[in-house]
C-alpha cells in the first residue's frame, strides 16, 4: 500500500469503492459490472484531472514521497554490470552521494547521484541524502576519474541540501560544493545532470554543472527550500505553501526560465507509482543526449557548458 | 551615435553616486564600537580604515572605501554600473527596495566591479558591498563579476574578489543560485589561462557566495574575526543540537581548519595584495 498524499484522497476513495463493488460482486450473485465500469470511466477523468493538473505544493509532496525512485534505484533499471566506489581518499565515505562505474546501452559511463535512505535506519546512515564535504569531493574524484579514462558522466540529483552541521563546516562544506562548480565547469567529458526528487539549494548544484540539465516532470530544483524560503521571507515556516508557489521551483518553472533543457515526463501520479516505467522514461531522453553530445570534442563540451551558465540571468541594460 | 550619447551619459551617472554615497550615509560625529565600546571620532576612524584603534574590531566598509583603500589614487575605473536588477519572479516589494537600497548606496547592485592599480600593478577587482541587501546575489551581482572576471581573463591580469554577503537573492529565486555557477565557469577559465585569483573574505561571506567564488581564489585571504560559512549558526544549532564554540565560523576558525591561506589585518592589507601579485609576475618579483 503506498503512502497517501492529501491532494489525492478523492482517488483513493473511488479505488476503494471500486473495489468494493468488486468484492461485492464476488460473494453476492450479483452483476454490478455497468456500475464498475462506469465508475472506472470516472477513475481515469479522476485520476487525470489531478494528477494532470498538480500545483507547486502537490508535486513538492510527490517529490518528497517516501517511496520516489532514488539514485540506486534508477542505477538498477538504467545501468549494466554497476560497480559502486568509495571513498574520497581523504577522509571518508559520505553515504549521502554515491557513485560508481557502469555501462549504459554497452558504453561505460560513470554514475554519481545523491541518495536518501527509505527507512528512518537508512536515512540517519545517509544523513537524509544531504552531503558532507567528503561526498562531493568523491563525487569529484570520481569525475576527474571519468574524465581521464573518456567517460560521460551522468549525474542524478536528489537532496534537499548540503547538510548543515558542525563538522561539515569544519571540513569545508563551502569549499567542496565551490571546487566541484568550477572543476565540473572544464570537464572534457560529456555531463549530464537529472533532477530526480528535490534538487535543493548548493547541496544540489554542486552536482549540477552539466552540458544538458533534466528534471523529472514532479521534481524541484530551489536555491533554498519553501520552509526556509517561508521563514526567511514570511518570518514564519507556517507559509511553506505559499513560499513554493512564489520561489517557482517546479520543472515547469525552470524551463520557461530556460535553465533546464526539458523535461522527463513522469508515470501518472509520480514515479514511485511505477519506477520501471519512469526509468524508461529517462533512458530515452539520456540515449538522445549521449548521442548529441557524442558530436562535441573536449573543447566543443566545455564551450558548450560555458555557454549553457554564461547566459543564465534576469535584468536590464 | 544616439546610442553613444546614451552610454556616455550612463557612465557620468555612474561616477557620480560613489561620490554621493560618502555624504549619503547618515553617520555621526562619534562612532561607538560594538566590541570594545571605545568611543572614536568617525573621521579619524575613517582615517584608521575604519579599524577602532583600541581592540582592533574591523568595521563593515563600503564598496567604495574599500576601493578608496586599496587602489592607487584615480586608477579605479568602473564597470557595468548601468546594469539594472528585475523582478522575475514578481515578488512583492522587491523592486522598491532595491531602489532604495540603491538610493542609500550609491551602486546599481550589491557589488561594485572594475579595474584599477594596486601599487602599479593592474587588476580587476569586484567588491561586494554588504550595505545593499545584505550583498546578497542576485543575476546582476552575478553578472557584473562574471562580466569583471572576463575583462581580467581578457587582459591578462590578476582578479581580485572582496566577500561581503549574506548569500544567494532570495527574490530572485533559482536564477540567483545558477549566478553561482556562472561566476565559477568563468573563473574556471581565468585559472585556465593561468591567470592568478585572489578572494578576499570579509564580514560577512556566507551561503551561496561563501559556497562558490569565495573559496576557490589561487590564495584565500580573510579579514581578522569575520564570519565566514556554509550553513547559518541558528540552522546548525537546530540540526546538531550541541553548543557551537565561540569562534565558530570566524576568520580563525576556518584558518585553523586549514580553508584560508591566511587571515590579515586591514592596515596589513595592500602590502599583501601587493606582494602576493609581484610573486606572480614572471621576472619581477626581484623589484
Amino acid at each position: 500500500m503506498k503512502k497517501t498524499m492529501s491532494f489525492e484522497e478523492p482517488i483513493i476513495k473511488l479505488r476503494e469503492k471500486i473495489q468494493e463493488l468488486k468484492e461485492f460482486t464476488e460473494t453476492n450473485e450479483v452483476d454490478l459490472s455497468d456500475e464498475i465500469r462506469n465508475l472506472n470511466d470516472r477513475l481515469i477523468k479522476l485520476e487525470n484531472d489531478i494528477y494532470g493538473n498538480m500545483e507547486t505544493w502537490e508535486r513538492v509532496q510527490v517529490a518528497r514521497h517516501p517511496e520516489r525512485p532514488t539514485t540506486y534505484d534508477y542505477i538498477g533499471e538504467l545501468f549494466e554490470d554497476f560497480i559502486e566506489l568509495h571513498g574520497d581518499r581523504a577522509f571518508g565515505d559520505d553515504a549521502a552521494i554515491v557513485g560508481g562505474i557502469g555501462s549504459f546501452d554497452g558504453e561505460p559511463v560513470t554514475i554519481i547521484g545523491h541518495q536518501r535512505g527509505k527507512d528512518t535506519k537508512e536515512n540517519v546512515k545517509r544523513t537524509f541524502g544531504m552531503p558532507h564535504p567528503e561526498g562531493y569531493r568523491k563525487a569529484l574524484r570520481l569525475m576527474k576519474q571519468a574524465e581521464k579514462f573518456g567517460r560521460p558522466i551522468i549525474c542524478m540529483i536528489d537532496t534537499k541540501g548540503a547538510y548543515p552541521g558542525r563538522a561539515a563546516e569544519e571540513r569545508g562544506q563551502s569549499e567542496a560544493i565551490a571546487r566541484n562548480l568550477v572543476e565540473m565547469a572544464s570537464l572534457t567529458v560529456p555531463v549530464i545532470s537529472i533532477v530526480i526528487g528535490e534538487g535543493g539549494s548548493g547541496g544540489a548544484l554542486a552536482l549540477g554543472v552539466a552540458n544538458r540539465i533534466y528534471m523529472l516532470e514532479h521534481s524541484t530544483y530551489s536555491v533554498i527550500s519553501p520552509e526556509g524560503a517561508a521563514s526567511i521571507l514570511w518570518k514564519d515556516s507556517a507559509y511553506s505553501k505559499e513560499a513554493a508557489e512564489a520561489m517557482k521551483i517546479t520543472a515547469p518553472d525552470l524551463l520557461k526560465m530556460d535553465i533546464i533543457d526539458e523535461i522527463i515526463p513522469e508515470v501518472l501520479g509520480g514515479g514511485h507509482r511505477d519506477p520501471k516505467q519512469q526509468a524508461k522514461n529517462m533512458r530515452t531522453v539520456l540515449t538522445n543526449a549521449l548521442s548529441e553530445l557524442s558530436k562535441l570534442d573536449a573543447d566543443g563540451l566545455v564551450q558548450d557548458r560555458y555557454d549553457k551558465f554564461r547566459k543564465i540571468g534576469v535584468f536590464s541594460e | 551615435m544616439l546610442r553613444d550619447l546614451f552610454t556616455n551619459v550612463k557612465k557620468q551617472q555612474a561616477i557620480m553616486p560613489n561620490a554621493k554615497s560618502k555624504s549619503d550615509v547618515p553617520e555621526g560625529i562619534m562612532t561607538k564600537c560594538p566590541e570594545c565600546k571605545h568611543v572614536e571620532p568617525t573621521k579619524e576612524l575613517g582615517k584608521l580604515l575604519k579599524v577602532c584603534p583600541k581592540c582592533d574590531f574591523h568595521f563593515k566598509m563600503t564598496a567604495q572605501e574599500r576601493i578608496d583603500s586599496l587602489m592607487d589614487e584615480g586608477t579605479f575605473v568602473s564597470m557595468d554600473d548601468h546594469l539594472a536588477t528585475e523582478n522575475p519572479l514578481e515578488f512583492p516589494a522587491y523592486t522598491a527596495k532595491v531602489k532604495k537600497d540603491a538610493e542609500k548606496t550609491g551602486l546599481n547592485e550589491a557589488v561594485l566591479t572594475g579595474t584599477g592599480k594596486i601599487d602599479g600593478n593592474e587588476v580587476a577587482i569586484a567588491v561586494m558591498d554588504a550595505h545593499f541587501r545584505m550583498g546578497s546575489m542576485g543575476s546582476v551581482v552575478g553578472e557584473k563579476i562574471t562580466r569583471a572576471v572576463e575583462k581580467a581573463t581578457e587582459l591578462g591580469i590578476p582578479m581580485l574578489i572582496f566577500s561581503a554577503s549574506g548569500g544567494a537573492r532570495m527574490q530572485e529565486g533559482v536564477l540567483s543560485l545558477m549566478q553561482m555557477a556562472k561566476t565559477s565557469v568563468a573563473l574556471n577559465r581565468h585559472s585556465e589561462n593561468g591567470l592568478l585569483y585572489i578572494s578576499i573574505m570579509t564580514y560577512p561571506t556566507t551561503g551561496g557566495v561563501s559556497a562558490s567564488f569565495a573559496s576557490v581564489g589561487d590564495i584565500n585571504l580573510a579579514e581578522p574575526k569575520a564570519l565566514i560559512g556554509f550553513a547559518g549558526r541558528r540552522v546548525i544549532e537546530q540540526t546538531v543540537r550541541e553548543k557551537l564554540p565561540e569562534d565558530f565560523q570566524t576568520a580563525e576558525f576556518l584558518l585553523a581548519h586549514g580553508q584560508l591561506d591566511a587571515v590579515v589585518h586591514r592596515v596589513d592589507l595592500q602590502d599583501m595584495l601587493s606582494r602576493i601579485i609581484r610573486l606572480h609576475t614572471k621576472g619581477e618579483a626581484a623589484q
